[in-house]
């Protein structure tokens, strides 16, 4: 029974390093960098919701929606302004500004008198409920983020499998050159992807609010999602919730068994072994270029 | 505008190229060695760690600036150096041979993060170096018997043999000398087959492969080359700060590190020194700019953060090659005055592939 209330409590909180780290994936999948701003999305989305319900009084349904969709048109803004101007650049440049965009979001949400440095509680209908199963005990906070992120990967799985405008995302990615030849408008869905991105940043600050608290440093949560996103190969949706998992079980798991400290390196532990024997995550594509 | 004449094949040898060469560094020279009784302690101080940031500086912009591997967790090999240092000093083992070891036991870690980057690249690697930084920073933590875990170590003065290093300006001149002697030593190496099989595998995998260049072993010698200099610059540092505690060697600093060498100019020895004036320098400018802001602005907390991601974003976006770049572009102003095309330096923009096919 003790082993099996250690997975549930591994598996929500793998759930929400997977929530984090499809934001990575979907930028990485679709533009072949890596945002190191996500964390930080994540916590201005959490703000937003915050915002939205204690500043202009919406009702949790409106206000989660509004954060969400006010977040995508923010991701969308960001990338015009400082995404599209180094388009053409290598990759590097574009995770150093991403690491910049971080900085100063977090600097400027800390810069905030009276709201930046504290930690708020967000007030959500389902908070504190518990289902009980047995002798399991599971909380609803954990099982709303479970479920909220097994829809969200499934319908962005559906989009870059069947949707147009997923597939052109992809040729995107993979050759910038020949989707503008194929009449993409590389441009516009670079915009639209970031757009996305901060988006499902949004929802994973929402998620988290209530079991994380929204402050300021919330973002940093997003470092313990690259170990997801890597063991499930960096450009697999599905990979991102199981790396998510295999990272939330393992934490948890070694929580229990293992002497004090293992808890907080032991993703890190499983990601260095995972590049050493199968680089490319558990779903990675197996491609080879022929020269 | 400046013509060498080259009458002799040893010119090409030398390190100063031309008389304004050896003028210029001869001042910087000379002012670096009157600095202690020119400069006041306190900045005497801060020149001491823009020496130290320095050579770590040196070591990442070999690493990634010149081989094209870029560590997320560099602060890892700072901090290896740093306890080894620490802990070797405290047991009485003499200054020069504690931090050869400091150098040793940093480059024996590269070489243990080197062998996973053997095998990935791009953004793989950057989350393999993050990984070995976290797993160095708890266990400098958890390892209490030896670094003294979260309360922290002291570290005590370096000595050489009877002769204690205790005043600023004893341990600026020792931070002056290793600084002169990694700089005289990378500009030297990256001159040898060494370095330029680097550089090939920083522009090309690929072709560096089919000129005969072991991917393997370069790619390992540069991380241990690299992980030694940031030894040694932590241990210059653990003598510096006096005392040390794991927390000082966090992604954050990682973060930092790698920002000192996109700012000062990936890709040049200089930008290593730029970098590390802009690291130690910008605080200081931040707390004097903060008088001349309204409180709430000046006094918030997340001002050095804002203004941190600010400058990085517009050192991306508008001078890619860094505070180097900048000086570059000045310099061959005025060579080239009256004849500066405003498209001299333009960028080359390039239609971005895939990484994943290699």
């Amino acid at each position: 029974m003790q082993l099996l209330q250690l997975l549930i409590s591994g598996v929500a909180q793998g759930c929400i390093y997977g929530l984090i780290a499809l934001g990575f994936v979907l930028i990485y999948k679709a533009t072949e960098t890596v945002s190191f701003a996500q964390g930080d999305l994540m916590m201005v989305g959490a703000f937003s919701g915050l915002a939205a319900m204690s500043l202009l009084g919406f009702p949790f349904w409106i206000a989660v929606p509004s954060a969400i969709v006010a977040m995508g048109v923010f991701g969308a803004f960001l990338e015009r302004l400082v995404i599209r101007p180094i388009l053409g650049q290598p990759a590097f440049s574009i995770v150093m500004l991403t690491i910049g965009v971080g900085y100063v979001l977090r600097g400027l949400i800390t810069m905030i008198p009276d709201v930046g440095t504290d930690t708020h509680t967000m007030p959500m209908p389902y908070a504190g409920e518990v289902l009980r199963l047995g002798g399991l005990v599971i909380a609803a906070e954990q099982m709303v983020v479970i479920g909220a992120t097994a829809i969200l990967c499934l319908g962005l799985f559906a989009m870059f499998k069947y949707s147009k405008l997923g597939i052109a995302m992809q040729a995107a990615s993979q050759n910038q050159l020949a989707a503008y030849y194929m009449g993409i408008p590389v441009k516009q869905i670079n915009g639209l992807v970031w757009g996305l991105a901060a988006s499902v940043a949004a929802v994973a600050g929402l998620l988290l609010a209530p079991i994380t608290f929204v402050h300021a440093n919330m973002g940093f949560i997003g470092l313990k999602a690259f170990p997801a996103a890597v063991v499930g190969g960096f450009g697999s949706l599905p990979g991102a919730i199981v790396g998510g998992l295999v990272i939330g079980i393992v934490e948890s798991f070694s929580g229990f068994y293992l002497p004090e400290g293992f808890k907080d390196i032991a993703p890190y532990i499983v990601v260095l072994l995972m590049l050493v024997l199968k680089p490319n995550g558990l779903f990675g594509e197996q491609l080879r270029k022929k020269v | 505008m400046r013509f060498i004449f080259k009458t002799d094949y040893n010119q090409d040898v030398k390190l100063a190229k031309h008389g304004g060469h050896v003028f210029w560094y001869s001042l910087l020279g000379l002012f670096l060695l009157t600095a202690p009784w020119v400069v006041p302690e306190y900045w005497l101080a801060q020149l001491t760690f823009v020496l130290i940031y320095a050579v770590v500086g040196l070591g990442l912009m070999l690493l990634a600036g010149f081989t094209g591997l870029f560590s997320l967790g560099h602060a890892a090999f700072l901090g290896v150096g740093a306890y080894t240092q620490a802990v070797m000093v405290n047991a009485g083992v003499p200054f020069p041979l504690a931090l050869v070891c400091a150098g040793l036991f940093s480059a024996i870690a590269g070489v243990i993060v080197g062998l996973p980057a053997l095998r990935v690249k791009g953004i793989y690697l950057g989350m393999a170096t993050l990984a070995f930084g976290f797993i160095v920073e708890e266990g400098m933590a958890r390892w209490e018997s030896v670094t003294g875990g979260n309360a922290g170590l002291m570290v005590g003065y370096p000595a050489i043999g009877s002769w204690t290093l205790d005043s600023t300006e004893s341990f600026y001149f020792l931070c002056l000398v290793v600084a002169v002697g990694a700089t005289l030593a990378i500009v030297n190496l990256l001159r040898s087959s060494t370095g330029r099989a680097f550089v090939a595998i920083r522009d090309s995998e690929i072709s560096a492969q089919s000129m005969g260049i072991h991917l393997a072993r370069y790619k390992t010698l540069s991380f241990a080359l690299s992980a030694a200099l940031a030894g040694v610059g932590g241990a210059l540092y653990a003598h510096k700060i006096q005392f040390l505690s794991p927390e000082q060697f966090s992604i954050i600093q990682s973060i930092d590190l790698l920002l000192m060498v996109v700012i000062g100019g990936l890709g040049s020895i200089h930008g290593a020194f730029l970098g590390a004036i802009f690291l130690i320098v910008m605080p200081q400018l931040i707390a004097l700019g903060k008088d001349f802001l309204p409180a709430a602005i000046g006094g918030a907390a997340g001002l050095q953060g804002t203004v941190y991601g600010m400058v990085l974003i517009a050192f991306v976006l508008f001078e890619p090659m860094g505070l180097y770049g900048r000086w570059l572009k000045v310099r061959t102003w005025f060579q080239l005055f009256p004849f500066y095309r405003r498209g001299l330096f333009k960028r080359q923009k390039s239609f971005q592939k895939s990484d994943r096919l290699k």
